[in-house]
């Protein structure tokens, strides 16, 4: 008994602290790889051609160059699969090279807020690791700054212990290629048509970017090359420090700590967009803090009392010319590539801002012609022009669709779900901060002005396309009002005719009057009837590609 | 009132034609000048009908239907002109058609055929009183079956002479036409009775014998041809007519009122199918309390016809005392039938009824 309680009274935390010990990535990435989009094998392959074409694009917007893709996947049999991209970007130099791709959480983008593609810079190590896992593999990087550089070409490992970059091979090679990237990487994936298939992430992916080429061989050694369609290169959008408004505790404190600022005053000034001198210092006064302060020396509570202050100061907005719209000609002609319809129209709204970050929203809208009559309407979502497939039904995007009345635009539409009929809805989000419900970036998340410039974007577009459904509707009636009418002119005719013994003559010419006077009383109608050659942007194979269900096989054995 | 019957009922069939030429032509001259053509007739309801106790008869106020050829009217439109055309062939021919037949004729029209009976006699309606005429003289006879006659009448029908005296139980059968017939007889008066049984008991008993009379069965709302008959033989020979019917607001409203001054739906051609000189002898309500009938409750729509009746009727508004006997009616919420009598004897109608009633005219409603 005594002995147990002498066991007991030593302290819980040295038997604890053997079992303490630093967590590697490797076992990180198992446990919160659902989290980073690896959660299944035709997921994890989705991801790494999402994060490999995402930093493509990013790669030559901050070049401003056009952007050049080649992107290959190959089945190498039993589950593997092998992605090979290249682009003509601005290149990586030497020395970053095996931190970019081989160590995680490391990159520029994560404490710039900028309206680019990526974000939080866990991309493309994440999926190097996801490789290295599932084949053993290395990641192959070749890359060229200029083409007076040599191209410098790595294999590269993760550390899994230390999460430090570990180089299996590294030699300088030839290179014809002025400048780019190209990733090879091998992981175990799976492969699939359909709805939310890497054919389709891609497609829409030239849909939205309008100024890309892009070249894509899939898995069937199918090839396919969206040719841009825009001429300008895409300006980098500009980076802009953050609001305070959209601040939290966390970044506060580590923002405190890692500062070059002597003062608070400087500190608040130069780190943060819209601060003046005079707002820096009432946000002191309201935290009652000296305006002097060290920033180092500020702990939590002071952290805190400094939120409360900025919450309570008026700051001035900040500046929303860093988030740049796509516009509404490029939105259409997007839509008219991928979209047989007969109706087009697109919205681009002022930027506005949600907790302290500029946003705007562009909506565009396809209609009728080719367009399925049948099931609920098509929803194309994007963020900062990435397309976004997983979990459609919990985001932003679509609760902004299903808060509107669409009947009321001549659609129809059962209580609180998607409108229906022949209908595409594309919904852009662009922002230095797009708010995503998971690491895996799939949906946006509810914030309420976010889902008011939504709604706002979407009614506007939803009113044209109003006005455009009931005009048909009413050249409709007109026209089977006019073809019934037609139908029974040649009895009155007829009648007449025989009433008054006319000639056959005469009654044709009773016809021919009685057709003219009619046209005349009801007026010219408007011929709406639905041309596909009207459109010049549609390409046949491209609204296809990626559409086709592999399962059709299946599916008839079933049967 | 007699004189300008006559000179209308001369409209003949060549007369008839004439008029359909006419609008045809019309109708041409409008399309050739690319006008929208149109046709008018007269609004047929009641609430387009007056009614003057000097004319005798619910005449038309002048309000107009004007049919535009629209979307909507088109076929009715073509539909009208090709049943004018008909007319106008069965004329030629001297032929008739029912109109029924009228109905398989359209079958030949392509689209513009009628889709029923209904939508057929809806057209020959318009073109009736799109005309002013009745359709027996654009050559469309009805197939209703006209009322029967027993008692003191000998009718000359062409070379035929026939003795309304000598059917035995049976009787005589109105015609579809009867503008062609003579009468020759020495009754004081033509009793007009709703239905058939009572016509059975009343002639089985030869009370036409005893009374000196003519008596007419309407079996229920009577037809145009049973209206013309009782009214040309009235007129002809002077009669007195007195009608019979059961002691409910339909007896009233749609029997003896159509029978009297016509309807607003045919107000056309109410003039010549109206019988003014009819005189209502029963069963008034104040009859079902004199004589105890027994009754039965009146149903909701009895009551509405009644309420309707006094509201929108032009003959009920005009005869403050069938406005009362109505208002009677409807506060005893009770009808009787004409039968009813039986339950004082069977021949209590013919013994004690009908004589009391012809002794006092103060029980009767104009």
């Amino acid at each position: 008994m005594k002995q147990m309680m002498e066991k007991k009274l030593k302290p819980k935390a040295h038997e604890l602290a053997q079992k303490q010990k630093e967590i590697s990535v490797a076992e990180f990435f198992e446990k919160n790889r659902h989290l980073l989009g690896f959660d299944s094998p035709k997921k994890s392959l989705m991801t790494t051609v999402k994060e490999a074409v995402d930093n493509a694009l990013d790669a030559c917007e901050e070049a401003e160059v056009l952007p050049e893709i080649s992107l290959e996947i190959i089945d190498m049999q039993n589950n593997r699969y092998r992605m090979i991209i290249e682009d003509n970007g601005p290149g990586i130099v030497k020395k970053q090279i095996p931190n970019i791709f081989a160590k995680l959480l490391y990159g520029s983008k994560f404490h710039a807020l900028r309206a680019t593609r990526g974000q939080q810079g866990i991309g493309i190590s994440a999926a190097a690791l996801y490789g290295q896992l599932t084949t053993g593999r290395p990641i192959k990087i070749t890359s060229k700054i200029s083409p007076d550089d040599p191209a410098y070409y790595y294999e590269l490992h993760i550390n899994t212990l230390t999460n430090q970059p570990e180089i299996i091979k590294e030699e300088q090679v030839e290179w014809k290629k002025n400048q780019g990237t190209r990733i090879e990487l091998d992981m175990e994936a799976s492969y699939q048509k359909g709805p939310q298939s890497v054919d389709e992430y891609i497609k829409q992916t030239a849909i939205i970017n309008s100024h890309a080429t892009i070249i894509y061989t899939n898995p069937k050694a199918e090839q396919f090359i969206f040719t841009r369609v825009a001429k300008e290169p895409i300006k980098i959008p500009k980076e802009i420090k953050p609001h305070p408004y959209g601040i939290e505790i966390g970044v506060m404190i580590r923002m405190l700590k890692s500062t070059q600022t002597k003062t608070l005053q400087q500190f608040l000034t130069t780190e943060f967009s819209r601060v003046t001198v005079n707002v820096a210092k009432e946000i002191c006064d309201k935290a009652i803090v000296a305006n002097n302060s060290k920033p180092e020396s500020l702990d939590r509570s002071f952290a805190e009392k400094l939120i409360k202050a900025i919450r309570e100061t008026k700051i001035m907005a900040p500046p929303t010319d860093c988030v740049q719209p796509i516009g509404e000609e490029l939105l259409e002609k997007g839509l008219k590539k991928e979209v047989q319809a007969e109706f087009y129209t697109s919205v681009s709204r002022n930027a506005s801002v949600y907790r302290g970050n500029p946003f705007l929203i562009e909506v565009g809208i396809a209609y009728g012609g080719e367009l399925t009559k049948e099931g609920t309407c098509r929803v194309l979502r994007f963020a900062n022009k990435v397309p976004l497939m997983y979990q459609q039904s919990a985001g932003a995007i679509q609760k902004a669709i299903t808060d509107i009345n669409w009947r009321s635009y001549g659609l129809s539409q059962s209580g609180g779900s998607l409108p229906q009929g022949p209908l595409v809805i594309l919904v852009h989000m662009a922002s230095v901060w797009v708010p995503f419900t998971s690491e895996s970036k799939e949906a946006i998340a509810h914030y309420d002005e976010i889902i008011k410039e939504m709604k706002l974007a979407l009614q506007e577009a939803g009113r044209k396309l109003g006005l455009y459904v009931r005009k048909k509707k009413r050249v409709g009636e007109e026209l089977k009002k006019r073809s019934y009418m037609e139908k029974y002119i040649p009895y009155v005719a007829t009648a007449l005719g025989e009433l008054l013994d006319l000639k056959k003559d005469e009654q044709t010419k009773i016809e021919q009057d009685l057709a003219e006077t009619l046209e005349h009383v009801r007026g010219e109608v408007e011929d709406l009837t639905f041309d596909p050659s009207k459109n010049e942007e549609y390409d046949e194979t491209l609204a296809k590609f990626g559409m086709e269900d592999e399962d059709g096989e299946e599916n008839r054995d079933e049967e | 009132m007699e004189k300008k019957i006559v000179t209308k009922n001369k409209t003949n069939k060549k007369e008839v034609m004439e008029e359909i030429t006419s609008i045809a032509r019309e109708i041409h001259k409008d399309i050739s000048k690319h006008k929208n053509p149109t046709v008018s007739m007269p609004l047929r309801s009641l609430s387009n009908v007056e009614y003057d106790p000097k004319e005798g008869f619910f005449e038309l106020k002048g309000k107009e239907k004007i049919r535009k050829l629209t979307a909507s009217t088109i076929k009715t439109f073509a539909q009208t002109l090709l049943l004018m055309n008909e007319s106008r062939k069965l004329a030629k021919i001297k032929d008739t058609a029912s109109k029924r037949e009228a109905y398989y004729i359209s079958k030949n029209w392509g689209v513009a055929a009628f889709k029923e009976d209904a939508e057929a006699f809806t057209v020959m309606d318009d073109v009736e009183a799109m005309l002013q005429v009745n359709r027996e003289q654009m050559g469309f006879i009805p197939e209703e079956k006209g009322g029967a006659v027993a008692g003191k009448l000998v009718i000359i029908d062409g070379n035929d002479n026939i003795d309304c005296t000598k059917f035995g139980s049976g009787a005589y059968s109105i015609p579809s036409t009867v503008e062609h017939l003579k009468f020759n007889t020495s009754a004081k008066f033509i009793l007009v009775v709703e239905t058939s049984a009572l016509f059975q008991r009343l002639n089985n008993h030869k009370y036409w014998d005893s009374s000196n009379c003519i008596i007419v069965a309407m079996g229920g709302v009577p037809t145009r041809a049973t209206r013309r008959f009782v009214r040309r033989l009235a007129d002809d020979k002077k009669l007195a007519v007195y009608v019979f019917t059961d002691g409910d607001p339909y007896g009233y409203l749609n029997i003896y009122r159509t029978f009297k001054v016509g309807s607003g739906n045919a107000a056309h051609i109410n003039e010549f199918f109206c019988v003014p000189q009819a005189e209502f002898l029963g069963v008034t309500p104040q009859d079902i309390i004199d004589y105890k009938l027994p009754t039965h409750d009146l149903q909701e729509q009895d009551l509405k016809r009644i309420k309707d009746g006094i509201k929108n009727d032009p003959f009920v508004q005009h005869h403050k005392k069938w406005e009362k006997a109505l208002e009677q009616m409807a506060k005893m919420k009770k009808r009787s039938e004409q039968q009813a009598f039986a339950s004082s004897g069977l021949n209590y109608v013919l013994t004690d009824y009908l004589p009391n009633k012809l002794k006092d005219k103060s029980t009767w409603l104009p």
